[in-house]
């Protein structure tokens, strides 16, 4: 049996061992026990990748499976990993098994909740391991659709409201991709042969420059929206902001990174020459989303709010390091998208938790809690630090990547996008600092608060697994970005390869 | 022609003896057994059912009037299924008292229909055609009419047989101008005859009309609503589910063989129509509170999906639209046996009703959620694999723009069936309907509409066997 499949096995397993729990701590313990298997096979997959690796073996992807499913389509259950999907899914791992522990006390319609928080992380899972287009956009809707349930059910604020909006401006969003893959499947084989929707053979080919270029946008924007492209962001503050803390946690640090992945695996990297001719009108959307959402960030009072905002500016770093379509640029973008992944979990995890315990998000009504809470205090300082880029931490080495792979273009369009980008690291600090400042320094300004307890064993697993990876990438980002640099060699081939220039 | 040729008609001659056995077992029942007849009939439908599965000869008949083979003989199957679901879904319905004077009514007039149904799609002929079309319409009224005492109930009656009579009447018209202008009424003369010349395209415009009212396309949708909402909740899930899926295969199955030489002037036709019938029956459903309304216009935006298989014009275009109808089958009458088995019990028929079903009911509120994901086309349901192909069949005849309108609809239908899914998972009620049990076979009925909706879509040699039958237009 490959290894990948269990991928999408063990979530199922789970599921289906959480019907047969009788109590809550029963429940809680199957999801654990679940994903923390699910979280020691991401880690056996990230050896085993090296091992073969490293004994020389330069497929494009590892752990190739092939199976038909529908002959007649020639649709395929194909999966297979590089180094990007591998971290991609060491990432969700991670954060699945972290959330976990930060929905450790759900206890209204419990199983439920666990059942579709994991059915939610099958889907990424599957997205992540799926090389033929079909299957992926599969599972992509499986990843989006127990979200409704997820923050219409257990959500706080305007749940309803933000539940549909969430999800119909996600379906949009794969409406668009729907006329993408039908495009780029009846394009796959422009001179003559077979339909596939496999990726790889698709890439051997060209589609033509017509249908590419009609393509193109439907492919990046269905992808953007997930990837909170600006003017398609809204869903996610309302969302963020609605939904219970493990779903904020998964959607902001995994569901998002859908978008990112999918838009240089599939749009860029199978429709290239449209990629560089109409890369500068998203390089433009990329750069306001970067800058409004740390803008967005400052403005807010609600905790959730100012990360939901902060994941706007992030995520559209990413897609924007995607756009510069260069080597150093893109290794950036998947390290963000990791970064990013972990750091918003991160915090997503901690407002839940101090959420629980003063009853508020808002930040005025906040103060001194550093005193009463430290242990959750320090930990946010720290997700704090990550988030402005401070060397040492993930986020540094991210953003440091992006910004020296962009700055690679010698024209002004691009660099004047870059400084623009760059100004963002500046307001992200503005607004990390001042809610650091508000929140946790000063004087305690409710009495309740006096009594409040720091965190129990279940958060501390929580928020620890969290800040160790955090702290690993930032120290070390070499094995990282090793395994993505490799990877990236096929794709970056592909893209470079083009003679259409753009615009710009 | 020897007993071996009738044979071929084996579908129909089972059914006309089920639907007579059922009259002459109902004749010899004292008043007070009157109950019996419901095991009796069902039983004997399900061996139908069952028979209909056995090889069966292919062929012709009647000079070509009738014809069968693997493909009408799979359609004929699928309906069969259906209407198996539909009467196991009616038996709490039927036991109620004030039904007992009717009951084997009930089956005798759905049967005929679908005896009806079966004539028209193995129809070789258009005269063959038009009495199967009627033998499946008028019964049909007097189903909708079945609750006569309730003034709904008779006026959808009369509305359907009024709104019928209109829409065979412009579809013999167009029989006529097809019969004067070629000098054939079969199907196969016809389709080496047919030309652009502008009175066979007016001819075909009156015959795609009347067929449209069948299956309610807009603009000739408007009686849809009031039928289904006056008639019997069985009766309407049979309605928008077997008689509309009937008139599909059929309609695909002419525009295929009959209409082929034209494809390319009603290509348009259905292009503008499918837009126009997704995209209103949509934003009409979005508004309704009764839920019977509710799936009725829901059901209108499903036809228009199907419309999208047929203007493919290739094999991938109809093996997805009978797909698509197979999958369309089980999530429909999943939500319909659901909104049934609370109709039955509690009489409530309204959204508001549903607010808290889960905490109450949790078996049949999955069950809905299941049927309405699978009716949105989400994945991991057979919906999703329904509407995939449908829209890949659109892909490749290039009609990009029209697959986009389309899966915009699809998004817009997500947001009116999350609006039950919402009511009866997020709503608080203060008086949730109690938790009841239904009888037995209503629950299998139930039961096997779950296991199609997780099944269909997952089992790729069911698709692959309907593609070994069916075929594209002839060029």
């Amino acid at each position: 049996m490959n290894i990948l499949s269990l991928f999408v096995l063990i979530p199922v397993l789970t599921i289906i061992a959480i019907l047969f729990t009788s109590n809550m701590k029963q429940t809680r313990i199957v999801s654990a026990i679940g994903m923390g298997i699910q979280l020691i096979v991401a880690g056996i997959l990230v050896y085993m990748y090296l091992v073969e690796r490293n004994a020389g073996n330069t497929a494009a992807m590892l752990f190739y499976y092939d199976a038909v499913w529908f002959p007649t389509l020639n649709i395929h259950y194909t999966i297979g990993v590089d180094g990007i999907s591998v971290a991609m899914i060491a990432l969700t791992a991670i954060v699945v098994f972290a959330g976990i522990f930060a929905s450790w006390m759900v206890d209204f319609l419990y199983r439920e909740f666990f059942i579709s928080l994991i059915l939610l992380a099958s889907g990424v899972f599957g997205f992540f391991i799926s090389l033929d287009i079909f299957t992926m956009f599969l599972f992509y809707e499986v990843a989006v659709i127990p979200m409704y349930l997820l923050i219409g059910i257990w959500g706080s604020g305007p749940k309803e409201y933000s539940a549909m909006k969430l999800t119909l401006m996600l379906m949009a969003g794969s409406a668009l991709l729907f006329v993408a893959i039908l495009g780029i499947y009846f394009y796959s084989a422009p001179a003559g042969g077979v339909l596939t929707f496999n990726l790889l053979e698709i890439s051997k080919n060209t589609i033509p420059i017509e249908m590419q270029r009609f393509l193109f946008p439907f492919a990046f924007v269905g992808f953007g929206i997930l990837g909170a492209l600006f003017p398609f962001h809204t869903w996610s503050p309302d969302g963020h902001a609605s939904a219970p803390t493990a779903v904020s946690m998964l959607h902001a640090g995994v569901l998002m990174k859908l978008g990112g992945y999918g838009a240089f695996r599939v749009a860029i990297y199978l429709m290239p020459e449209a990629a560089h001719e109409q890369a500068w009108i998203f390089i433009i959307l990329t750069s306001i989303s970067v800058v409004y959402g740390a803008f967005g960030a400052i403005a807010q009072k609600d905790l959730k709010y100012i990360n939901a905002y902060s994941s706007v500016s992030h995520c559209g770093l990413v897609l924007f390091a995607i756009l510069m379509m260069n080597q150093t640029a893109m290794n950036g973008a998947v390290i963000q998208m990791i970064s990013h992944g972990l750091m918003t979990a991160l915090f997503f995890a901690l407002i839940g938790m101090i959420y629980g315990r003063t009853h508020t998000r808002l930040i005025n009504e906040m103060g001194g809690l550093m005193k009463v809470i430290p242990f959750l205090g320090v930990v946010y300082v720290i997700a704090g630090l990550a988030s402005l880029g401070l060397p040492g931490l993930s986020g540094f080495v991210a953003e440091m990547t992006i910004f020296v792979g962009a700055y690679q273009h010698t024209d002004t369009f691009h660099r004047v996008a870059t400084i623009v980008a760059t100004s963002s690291i500046v307001i992200t600090a503005v607004y990390i600092l001042r809610v650091v400042g508000i929140l946790l320094l000063g004087p305690i300004k409710d009495d309740h608060f006096m009594h409040l307890k720091d965190a129990v064993w279940y958060e501390k697993l929580s928020t620890l697994t969290l800040l160790l990876s955090i702290a690993a990438i930032g120290m070390a980002p070499f094995w990282l970005s090793d395994m993505i640099n490799f990877s990236l060699g096929p794709i970056i081939e592909k893209i470079s390869g083009v003679t259409i220039a753009g615009l710009f | 022609m020897g007993i071996n040729d009738f044979l071929t008609m084996r579908h129909e001659l089972i059914l006309t003896s089920v639907v007579l056995l059922v009259l002459i077992i109902d004749l010899n029942l004292k008043k007070s057994q009157k109950n019996r007849i419901i095991p009796i009939a069902i039983s004997l439908f399900f061996i139908h059912t069952v028979i209909g599965f056995l090889p069966a000869q292919t062929g012709m008949l009647f000079g070509g009037m009738y014809h069968t083979d693997g493909l009408t003989i799979l359609m004929k199957n699928i309906l069969n299924v259906g209407v198996l679901i539909v009467l196991m879904q009616s038996v709490s319905w039927l036991k109620k008292d004030e039904n007992s004077e009717k009951i084997s009514e009930f089956f005798i007039l759905l049967l005929s229909t679908l005896v009806g149904m079966n004539f028209m799609i193995s129809s070789g002929d258009f005269l063959m055609l038009y009495l199967g079309l009627e033998l499946a319409t008028i019964p049909m009224a007097a189903l909708a009419a079945y609750t006569h005492h309730q003034t709904r109930s008779a006026e959808a009656g009369i509305k359907l047989i009024l709104s019928s009579a209109l829409s065979s009447g412009i579809l013999l018209f167009g029989l006529s101008l097809i019969y004067g202008s070629t000098g054939s009424i079969y199907f196969d003369t016809i389709g080496t005859l047919y030309s652009n010349a502008p009175m066979q395209v007016l001819a075909f415009i009156f015959f795609f009309t009347g067929m449209a009212f069948k299956i309610s396309l807009v603009p000739f949708h408007l009686w849809t609503a009031d039928v289904y909402e006056g008639s019997p909740v069985n009766v309407t899930s049979y309605f928008s589910v077997i008689s509309k899926g009937a008139s599909a295969f059929i309609l695909i199955m002419v525009m295929y063989t009959v209409f082929h030489s034209i494809a390319y002037l009603w290509k348009d036709i259905v292009y503008l129509i499918a837009v126009m019938t997704m995209t209103i029956g949509n934003l009409f459903a979005i508004r309704q509170k009764n839920m019977k309304r509710f799936l009725a216009f829901s059901s209108i935006a499903q036809a228009g999906f199907i419309m999208l298989g047929i203007i493919g014009g290739n094999q991938i275009g109809m093996t997805a639209t009978v797909y698509f109808v197979l999958v369309y089958i089980f999530s429909n009458l999943g939500a319909f046996g659901v909104i049934s088995a609370i109709s039955a019990k509690t009489g409530k028929e309204s959204m508001d009703d549903y607010d808290g079903l889960y905490a109450t009911n949790p078996k049949l509120t999955l069950l809905m959620m299941l049927s309405v994901f699978s009716l949105a086309g989400i994945p991991p349901v057979a919906g999703f694999f329904g509407k995939f192909f449908l829209f890949t069949s659109a892909a490749s005849g290039g009609y990009y723009w029209l697959v986009f309108i389309a899966v915009l609809n699809a998004t817009i239908s997500l947001y009116y069936y999350l609006l039950v899914v919402k009511a009866m998972f997020i709503n608080r009620s203060d008086s949730p309907i109690a938790f009841f049990k239904s009888d037995i076979v209503t629950r299998i009925g139930l039961m096997a509409c779950a296991l199609g909706i997780f099944v269909l879509g997952f089992w790729s040699q069911i698709y692959e066997f309907i593609n070994s039958l069916t075929f594209g237009i002839i060029n």
